[in-house]
């Protein structure tokens, strides 16, 4: 639980500082998740929406290019994936739309729909050809997850009916619909935190294949080495939320930084 | 083997084609929402602002400019303002700019969609300088038009005289009176919407409109004769020639054509 506990504390906190920014002046984190500024000196932008806006013709000023670029260095060298199961408000959402699927057994009782991972992956494609084309940051101006930030800062407006959406598309329609088939800045992160040090580890000495980790898995696929091999999840779906090492008894999953030199050895 | 391999083959244009197929109906969907959302309204944007096409590329979005506003005039169009998602606007009638001398939303932009440049001069911020909007009046709701003595509008105006103007008329109707009428300089006008703010008529008889919608242009072709330098305009001009069967022979000139009329 305690991995769960702290992506939550870290989620909302982050929203609690914008809300603090925005209706006190608190100069700890301001902005929202597109662009902030951190303790009243650093830029952090998002690098998806600064790849569209310069697909888009834009000028990308200094600011938002060493804003864009620190963002990119801390996901592609550390944290991987992590934007999505630890900053992403969303995924307190689609977690929420989840665990309710779990608990209700949707998933037992319900017919698959067939939808591939690489949707996204198209979306993400989509959403710069647009860019391009239209002159317009084309995800940003629908994407639900900037509608969700920037509505709890901001004001909601219609907003809600937006996330009910994604709720209901994950608890009825499909298994972690949006963040692990359609979502592009899960995709975009995807590519950007392929080869980032924080990474689960599996040992298959300790594993006792009940597979538990599978079923709270939200991107399974990144977990084929359980119970065949040690090896570090090395897939860049992984959004290192930790739930797998969290609900595994057997202590055969556990955080670690990935091991380049080993890696160039076998 | 030969045919499984042909299969294969078969099966990854086939995925492909079908990718394709589905990626272009997604598309045209999301592309004819997002021309819908952009063209949805006439919306007023912060002072600095580049203009609307350049803007909808640059701004991130970040509300930053909002948060920056003192008097909560800036806000993030949210779904169901009909706006442009996410990118700041105000609505003049509700909260107007105010107009503040350090315009603390321009320097905070990170991405430049607002700009510094269009709103200092010789290096020093200048709020009179911004262009956000232009007042347009509607001279049949005005009650100044009709005679009753108003001048809320030009008393808001925070460029008193020089935005708005008053015009003196004689009333013929009372033949006792003037009217007041309230004219907007275009030219000097900054879009606050102070005026509209202030306009006392059950909906606003004066509203601010982005300028690209309401300023004309009167070309190269027209150029004011009584001044040298607007004169030397009509060298930029040009003509369009049309060429026809007809344009081959002389005009003919059956005004003056004088022939056979005292005979």
């Amino acid at each position: 639980m305690r991995y769960l506990i702290s992506r939550r504390i870290v989620q909302v906190s982050i929203i609690v500082f914008y809300i603090l920014a925005h209706l006190y002046g608190l100069k700890i984190l301001e902005g929202n998740l597109s662009s902030s500024i951190l303790f009243g000196a650093i830029p952090l932008s998002d690098p998806f929406a600064v790849l569209q806006m310069f697909v888009a013709g834009s000028i990308i000023t200094m600011d938002i290019f060493i804003g864009a670029l620190i963002i990119t260095i801390f996901y592609g060298l550390l944290g991987g994936r992590m934007f999505c199961s630890w900053v992403c408000p969303v995924n307190i959402v689609t977690d929420a739309a989840n665990y309710l699927r779990r608990k209700l057994g949707i998933t037992a009782i319900q017919k698959r729909v067939y939808m591939s991972r690489n949707i996204r992956y198209w979306v993400l494609g989509l959403s710069l050809f647009l860019s391009f084309f239209m002159g317009l940051t084309a995800f940003e101006l629908v994407s639900p997850i900037s509608i969700l930030h920037r509505g709890l800062i901001f004001g909601m407006g219609f907003g809600f009916s937006v996330v009910l959406i994604i709720f209901f598309f994950d608890l009825l329609v499909h298994e972690n619909g949006w963040c692990g088939y359609v979502c592009p800045l899960g995709a975009f992160y995807s590519l950007v935190g392929k080869y980032s040090l924080i990474r689960v580890k599996h040992n298959v000495d300790k594993c006792t294949e009940c597979m538990e980790c599978k079923v709270v898995c939200p991107e399974k696929e990144v977990l084929f080495m359980v119970g065949k091999s040690s090896q570090i999840v090395n897939m860049g779906a992984c959004t290192n939320c930790a739930r797998c090492i969290e609900v595994c008894a057997d202590d055969a999953l556990n955080f670690s930084i990935r091991n380049f030199s080993k890696k160039n050895k076998e | 083997m030969q045919k499984g391999h042909m299969s294969d083959r078969r099966k990854f244009i086939l995925t492909m084609a079908r990718s394709v197929g589905l990626a272009g109906i997604g598309a045209l969907i999301w592309s004819s929402v997002l021309e819908e959302s952009v063209h949805a309204s006439l919306l007023l944007r912060p002072p600095g602002a580049l203009n609307e096409e350049e803007f909808l590329k640059t701004c991130i979005k970040c509300g930053l400019c909002v948060s920056a506003c003192p008097y909560d005039t800036l806000k993030l169009a949210a779904p169901g303002d009909k706006k442009p998602m996410g990118t700041p606007f105000f609505d003049a009638r509700e909260i107007p700019c105010y107009m503040c001398e350090d315009i603390p939303c321009v320097p905070v932009c990170p991405s430049g969609a607002l700009g510094e440049k269009s709103v200092s001069s010789n290096g020093e911020l200048d709020i009179n300088l911004a262009k956000m909007g232009v007042a347009v009046v509607d001279p049949y709701a005005c009650i100044a038009f009709w005679g009753i003595q108003c001048d809320a509008c030009y008393r808001a105006c925070p460029l008193l005289d020089e935005a708005i103007v008053l015009e003196y008329e004689r009333n013929e109707r009372t033949g006792k009176h003037a009217f007041l009428k309230p004219v907007v300089v275009p030219d000097v006008c900054t879009g606050c919407g102070m005026c509209e703010h202030a306009c006392i008529t059950e909906k606003a008889s004066i509203t601010i409109l982005p300028r690209e919608v309401v300023m004309g242009r009167a070309g190269d072709h027209y150029v004011k004769g009584w001044d040298k330098q607007d004169q030397k305009r009509v060298k930029n001009a040009r003509a369009t020639i049309t060429k026809t069967e007809i344009s081959k022979k002389s005009a003919l000139d059956s005004l003056n054509d004088e022939t056979g009329l005292f005979e």
